[in-house]
């Protein structure tokens, strides 16, 4: 079979496993449709988290990225992965406690009001939607890559599939998918990872051969010969204050997404909530740790393929002249001496390389079977549907639940609901697929919105919630307003070229924090506006302080006195 | 009343030891990611760890191995924890069900 028969043969197994999932989990009353019906085991919940996280952007480019930062690509990640030891100590366990449907229940609860459960209800729309908008995109780009169908088409068949099993079968449906396409995934990036690595160093364990191969010493010196920057060295690409801030930046905000929070509904106990987080993490890390791994292999590899060969001879590659024709990949003589050549320089510089083959030529480069190489188009499409799935389960949550239900219609019976959660669903993939047709020119960039957003908004509030009694209306609404403002000022500032179309930024950092990191600033503002309106407004009224103290406590109070 | 006062002391109690274990790991949490990884990145570049820098290790593996430690002696410190002052929850499946509907 020809490598695109096989692509199209897996994914279409793969599809039709998920939809009869979402077929097998068909669900008739809102406690499934939103929380799974709260009985998803710890290490099923962690598969799906860790498949909710991992989107099209972690499978397909990270390890790309990180390839190109060096040491500076640790802001994605220890900022992607440090945000779940803040989950799991600071939130996850409350929250699972607190047991309703989604964030804006919490804060509209906590803050006895349904001005910020609108707000909150807001952000988490916004969050979401702005990241989904990538995701859709990237199904498109699997299918066009893989099996050479337009865009369009790809992202309209995501959408389908999508919308089966979401609709139908709503969290319940979403969660084992996602459990599914976890392991599809993973599966798809570790074979070529470990390939790889036995390559070049003899160990097919990547996180391994990278600690004890020298292969990221010699890619540094390599990249130090050719006049780019250091490998091994830190702050290279970003000061030393944005890699800081970023990072945490990152860290805060993964934390506070709303579609990873909502998960933690899910697991029948505050106990299975603490686990479920450790277990997402693992599974997180599996990818997270590769990737750094398959960065400095993959790039090591590429550079001494490429460097001072003959143009003609690496041309016979296969894999090259394959992705060549892709555009990801550009070889030109430029000073006509028939061999390529590396230089930090755009006008002597001969091969340029797209951070996206990083991953998506090592099973060519490390000469696996083309069955392999199906597999990754496979696990480029499940880390993609995984993530947007959830992603719209959490803005359909917001509006159904949150807005119509909690804020219009009180009154709403368990079948209306249902229904409007289902239709909600179904708006949010038609939306989705909006954005992954037509992307908004600024698409990479909103992403820098999400985090900052969560981290200035939802975060703080939520945390204050838990661990500060004393916190009230006022304090929350007024911190949650000037956090938000201050960073979506400041982003919109910073990104101008982008989201105006202005010269220039129209202000290049804030003390020296960029676009990226600037949520730290905000969720500080947050912090220290909550603190001050609370304490100089009146105390929260008795069963507030008598509910923050219930979710302390895992053991239901009512049965607690004997 | 005595026994609800007493109730509440063992649930401050509770919380006091759950705070404490949480800012040690917080500790831990920073010192391995934030600290080593980037505040200390230029001093640590001149200790090898293996065939690595240790900063580059810590900020690109040591400290998501690290994070992973640290979520699950959190989880399994809280269970003893649970089991220690009797807060474990006790699963009513009615009752779940009915906490999401009710409001």
């Amino acid at each position: 079979m020809t490598v695109e028969a096989l692509t199209l043969t897996l994914v279409l197994i793969t599809f039709a496993i998920y939809i009869y999932i979402g077929w097998w989990s068909k669900v008739k009353d809102t406690s499934n449709f939103f929380v799974a019906g709260k009985e998803i085991p710890a290490v099923a919940n962690g598969a799906a988290i860790a498949a909710d996280w991992m989107s099209a952007a972690s499978f397909i480019s990270m390890a790309g990225l990180i390839s190109f930062l060096g040491y500076d690509g640790t802001i994605y990640l220890m900022g992607w992965t440090g945000g779940y030891v803040l989950l799991a100590l600071l939130l996850a366990p409350y929250l699972r406690k607190f047991g309703r449907y989604t964030v804006p229940d919490f804060i509209g609860d906590r803050y006895y009001s349904n001005g910020a459960r609108a707000v909150a209800a807001i952000a988490t729309i916004f969050i979401s939607l702005t990241y989904v908008a990538g995701q859709m995109r990237g199904v498109g780009i699997v299918f066009s890559r893989y099996l050479q169908v337009d865009i369009m088409v790809g992202v309209f068949i995501g959408m389908a599939i999508v919308a089966f099993f979401a609709v139908l079968g709503g969290m319940k449906g979403i969660t084992w998918t996602q459990v599914i396409q976890y392991f599809v995934l993973i599966i798809a990036f570790i074979i070529p990872a470990a390939a790889i690595s036995l390559k070049l160093t003899g160990n097919p364990v990547p996180q391994l051969g990278l600690v004890f191969s020298d292969i990221a010493k010699q890619l540094s010196d390599l990249q130090v010969q050719l006049g780019l920057n250091e490998y091994l060295k830190p702050f290279q690409n970003l000061s030393g204050l944005n890699v800081f801030a970023v990072t945490l930046a990152l860290m805060i905000g993964t934390a506070g997404l709303p579609h990873v929070i909502i998960r933690f509904y899910t697991v029948k106990d505050v106990r299975s909530a603490r686990w479920s987080a450790g277990w997402a993490l693992v599974f997180i890390a599996l990818l997270y740790t590769t990737a750094p791994a398959i960065g400095v292999f993959a790039k090591y590899n590429l550079i001494n393929s490429f460097n001072n060969e003959p143009i003609d001879q690496v041309r016979e590659i296969s894999w090259v002249a394959k992705w060549e024709e892709t555009g990801l990949l550009k070889l030109e003589d430029k000073n006509g001496d028939g061999t390529l050549n590396f230089t930090n320089n755009n006008d002597t510089n001969e091969v340029t390389i797209d951070r996206d083959i990083i991953v998506l030529s090592t099973p060519e480069v490390a000469n696996l079977s083309p069955f392999i190489i199906a597999l990754v188009a496979a696990g480029g499409l499940a880390a993609a549907l995984s993530t947007a799935s959830g992603l719209l389960l959490a803005m359909s949550s917001a509006v159904s639940h949150d807005l119509y239900y909690r804020i219009f219609r009180p009154d709403a019976s368990e079948k209306q609901r249902l229904a409007v959660g289902r239709w909600m669903i179904f708006l949010a993939v038609i939306v989705a697929g909006y954005f992954g047709i037509n992307p908004p020119g600024f698409v990479g960039e909103v992403v820098a919105f999400a985090f900052g957003l969560a981290a200035a908004s939802l975060f703080p509030a939520i945390f204050l919630g838990i661990f500060d009694k004393r916190m009230n209306r006022e304090g929350a609404i007024w911190g949650i307003l000037s956090g938000l403002i201050f960073t979506l000022t400041m982003i919109l500032l910073m990104r101008s070229v982008q989201i105006f179309g202005t010269e220039t930024q129209i202000i290049e950092s804030f003390l020296g924090i960029n676009a990226q990191g600037i949520g730290v600033i905000g969720a500080i503002i947050n912090f220290v506006v909550s603190f001050i309106v609370s304490r100089n407004t009146q105390e929260p009224p008795e069963e507030i302080s008598k509910m923050v103290e219930d979710i302390r406590i895992p053991k239901v109070v009512e049965t607690s006195e004997k | 009343m005595d026994v609800n006062q007493e109730l509440n002391e063992k649930q401050k109690e509770y919380w006091q030891k759950n705070i404490r274990l949480i800012v040690g790991l917080l500790v831990i949490w920073f010192l391995v990611s934030l600290f080593a990884g980037i505040i200390m990145a230029v001093p640590l570049s001149n200790v090898p760890f293996f065939n690595l820098p240790l900063s580059f290790w810590f900020a690109q593996q040591g400290s998501i191995i690290i994070f992973v430690i640290l979520i699950f002696y959190y989880a399994k410190k809280m269970d003893q924890l649970d089991e220690q002052y009797d807060v474990k929850e006790v699963i009513l499946t009615e009752q779940t069900d009915k906490k999401g509907d009710d409001s």
